[in-house]
């Protein structure tokens, strides 16, 4: 079971963890993801791509089910304008054990953050506003998921 | 025809979200229509002069840009993307 929305409205954590729980597995990892408020931080803009991204997400689903024995995957990502303190992203997984639903849970969120069509850009108090850069360290974190060189 | 489309401060330099170009012959490389774009200058030459800043999808999956266009009917080009 796995499903994933992209979305303006915010999510109940509570519910969606309910969910993952009544899956019959044995351990349940999530991560949740807030917009930080620093730096006079007023609102993050969530931009993406809507034709491509349901789909582009679910792809990376599918990889963490290839790679993990899942019994289920619940990603949510929203969009649109948020402000410091907000939740952005959920991703929660659940397995038999423990190892398999924190790697993947840690898989995904890092293919997230690198090969979903997202982008932010920060609006602060003083009017500047400056679309976020992709940082070299994200690819990074991504990389370490390839598949070892034979 | 092709539609080109544009995101995040890519589309803001150019200022179009999308728009829709005569279809170039199907082994034009990606490159070589960001190369064309950015020869009309303005906001295109400002947001495609870096080449390593920008990303592109072809009909909604990441192609690299020595990518021949093919019969694609949907480019999008946009900055790396920051999700998460």
């Amino acid at each position: 079971m796995s499903r994933v929305s992209i979305q303006e409205e915010d999510f109940d954590v509570a519910a969606e963890l309910a969910a993952l729980e009544a899956s019959g597995g044995g351990g349940v990892a999530s991560f949740t993801g807030i917009v930080r408020g620093e730096g006079g931080l007023t609102a993050l803009q969530l931009d993406h791509y809507p034709a491509m991204t349901q789909g582009q997400v679910e792809r990376i689903v599918e990889q963490a089910q290839e790679r993990w024995p899942l019994l289920a995957v619940r990603v949510i990502h929203r969009v649109g304008r948020l402000g410091p303190g907000e939740r952005i992203v959920f991703v929660g997984t659940a397995s038999r054990h423990r190892t398999a639903a924190l790697e993947s849970c840690a898989f995904l969120i890092d293919w997230l953050k690198s090969a979903a069509p997202f982008w932010k850009k920060e609006h602060f108090a003083d009017g500047v506003s400056r679309w976020v850069e992709a940082r070299a360290e994200d690819e990074v974190q991504k990389a370490r998921w390839d598949p070892p060189v034979a | 025809m092709l539609t080109i489309l544009y995101f995040a401060w890519v589309r803001e330099m150019i200022g179009l979200d999308e728009e829709r170009i005569e279809r170039p012959s199907p082994d034009t490389t990606v490159a070589d229509l960001i190369d064309a774009l950015a020869d009309r200058g303005g906001g295109y030459a400002e947001a495609l002069a870096d080449r390593a800043r920008v990303r592109v999808a072809m009909d909604q999956t990441f192609v690299s840009l020595d990518m021949p266009v093919g019969e694609a009917r949907e480019l999008a080009i946009f900055p790396p993307v920051t999700g998460g």
